[in-house]
């Protein structure tokens, strides 16, 4: 039997998460494939057929894929999973949005967002914001997952996959896509980020966590995040939130500005390399997950910080 | 139009859980519980676009044994108008969750359902789509912005790097994000009066599905806690610190 890697892309580029979720597939030692639904699919699966572990590319072109809906997905994947004991992507917004409803469309159950794959059926997950680790065993014929990229190093390039072509199913009536819009930035992805500034609701105003963060972020190429308090307040877009209901990173060095440290945001950032708090009260829950923290008043010791730098 | 909001009663998001000591199961022994917090933005929603004139009634439905009943006590204290508890002392995975919700959907013929996008206790992120999937009916999610008109909603939907728009044909399955909306406080009056409103109890057994508990949970432990940090006096004790660790910066 194989694997299947349902893969993200912005039509145009492979999501870099997929070059992790391959190296998560090769758990299974059997052959893993990558499914690249698109409009114009030559360049994505020239880039997914180039990573290594990668066994055979499955194109689906279509002109429906080009904003393909959850339904279109899942329909696609149905008319393949019969081959695959195993289905999986890595954990975001995409997958989490198609790939429980292929799960259902199986009769199967599913595991989202894995830790740790400890054979092949049985994981390790977070529960409760990742306050405990549930290590949880699927008796389902095909196993259905999302693993999180950060715990997976990515494929490399070097492989030359063959490809072959999958029919697309008409686009499932009832849904339609009307726009996006993303915010633009020169700044590396949040999630893919070596380091990360993020701002909390201690900024006290959009202008402020601009004009804060941004210098520092400049100065070391860092994304910029933001706790949930400081998305709500409208400081930042909601795509910076970093929680356990926003994105989850594991950078290098994680910089948080002003943020208490609410369990649900310790979630988002608790497997960086080296965390960084400064924040102005000592009591801060931030402090007891900071390898270094610095009580002080953001507004002095961010400029400070990013002049030194 | 119908609104039916499907709930789960979670441990309050502001308790940190602690496992057992046999490592078999958390602890909620005692532990506050309530209405999972997404939950709660799918509630306020329904009542939202009740009040616009838009949604005529509202039923809210969660699963679980009687003692469920307090969560679907504060949806009517919100402003739902009737709900369900399917009983059962089993706990349901998001599959037969999505199954059980697909028995009462098709009971009550709904136009609009709603849930929360994720759980807090389970962090699963997948009853609903699940029910939409089973249902074979369109499915907006992680909604921030729902509108609806001539049975079509448009729904902005939370996205990595943004948003998205997408136009469902109703019926759809909806889930909420926390930035929909602001879940009105429940005063005590309105929870006096949501106890003349009617609960339904429908046994689980009585409605002869076939639920498989094909996902064991074999352990649970505390993750490994970060080791102690320390506090720096300054910047540039701080900078001396990151410039202990290769590379990190410059």
């Amino acid at each position: 039997m194989r694997t299947l890697i349902i893969a993200e892309h912005d039509g145009q580029h492979l999501n870099e998460q997929v070059a992790r979720a391959i190296t998560a597939a090769q758990q299974w030692q059997q052959p893993v494939d990558v499914l690249i639904a698109a409009a114009h699919t030559d360049a994505l699966a020239a880039q997914a057929a180039a990573l290594q572990g990668v066994s055979s590319v499955l194109v689906a072109t279509d002109a429906s894929l080009q904003h393909a809906t959850a339904e279109h997905l899942a329909d696609l994947v149905m008319t393949v999973a019969a081959n695959y004991r195993v289905i999986l992507a890595a954990h975001s917004a995409f997958s989490k949005n198609v790939l429980p409803r292929v799960a259902a469309l199986l009769d199967v159950n599913m595991l989202s967002d894995v830790l740790e794959i400890v054979n092949q059926n049985t994981y390790v997950r977070g529960i409760y914001a990742g306050n405990v680790l549930a290590t949880v065993q699927s008796a389902d014929a095909t196993q259905v997952l999302t693993v999180r990229g950060s715990k997976f190093a990515a494929a490399a390039n070097g492989n030359a996959a063959g490809t072959q072509t999958v029919s697309v199913p008409a686009a499932a009536e009832g849904s339609r896509w009307v726009s996006e819009a993303f915010n633009k930035s020169e700044r590396p992805p949040l999630a893919a980020a070596k380091v990360v500034v993020s701002g909390g609701r201690a900024l006290g105003s959009a202008d402020a966590f601009a004009e804060v963060l941004a210098p520092l972020a400049d100065k070391l190429h860092a994304a910029i995040g933001a706790s949930r308090a400081a998305v709500d307040a409208g400081y930042a877009p909601n795509d910076l939130q970093v929680g356990q209901t926003g994105v989850v990173v594991a950078p290098e060095l994680y910089i948080a500005v002003g943020i208490s440290g609410a369990i649900q945001h310790a979630y988002g950032m608790k497997d960086s390399k080296v965390v960084v708090a400064i924040n102005q009260d000592p009591e801060a829950q931030i402090f007891k997950i900071a390898d270094y923290g610095l009580v002080a008043d953001l507004f002095e010791a961010v400029p400070q910080l990013t002049a030194a730098l | 139009m119908k609104a039916l909001v499907a709930i789960k009663r979670v441990v309050d998001y502001n308790i940190q859980v602690r496992v057992k000591a046999d490592g078999s199961d958390v602890d909620i022994d005692g532990v506050k519980m309530g209405v999972n917090p997404f939950d709660e933005n799918a509630i306020e929603e329904a009542i939202r676009l009740k009040e616009k004139g838009i949604v005529t009634e509202i039923v809210a439905v969660t699963i679980g044994s009687a003692t469920h009943q307090d969560v679907l006590r504060h949806a009517l204290a919100m402003g739902v108008d009737r709900a369900t508890l399917v009983e059962t002392q089993d706990s349901l995975a998001p599959l037969a969750v999505a199954k059980v919700l697909k028995n009462i959907v098709e009971r009550e013929q709904p136009s609009l359902i709603l849930l929360g996008k994720q759980a807090i206790d389970d962090d699963a992120g997948q009853t609903g789509q699940m029910l939409a999937a089973l249902l074979k009916l369109p499915q907006a999610t992680f909604a921030s912005e729902i509108t609806i008109a001539d049975q079509q909603a448009t729904v902005v939907r939370e996205v990595d790097g943004g948003t998205q728009t997408l136009s469902v044909r109703l019926p759809a399955v909806i889930t909420a994000d926390l930035r929909l909306n602001d879940p009105r406080y429940v005063k005590l009056p309105n929870l006096m009066m949501a106890r003349k409103k009617p609960i339904e109890t429908i046994a689980l057994d009585s409605l002869n599905l076939s639920l498989t508990h094909s996902v064991k949970q074999l352990s649970v432990a505390a993750p490994p806690e970060r080791p102690a940090g320390i506090m720096v006096k300054d910047v540039n004790e701080l900078l001396s610190k990151l410039r202990t660790h290769q590379g990190i910066i410059a």
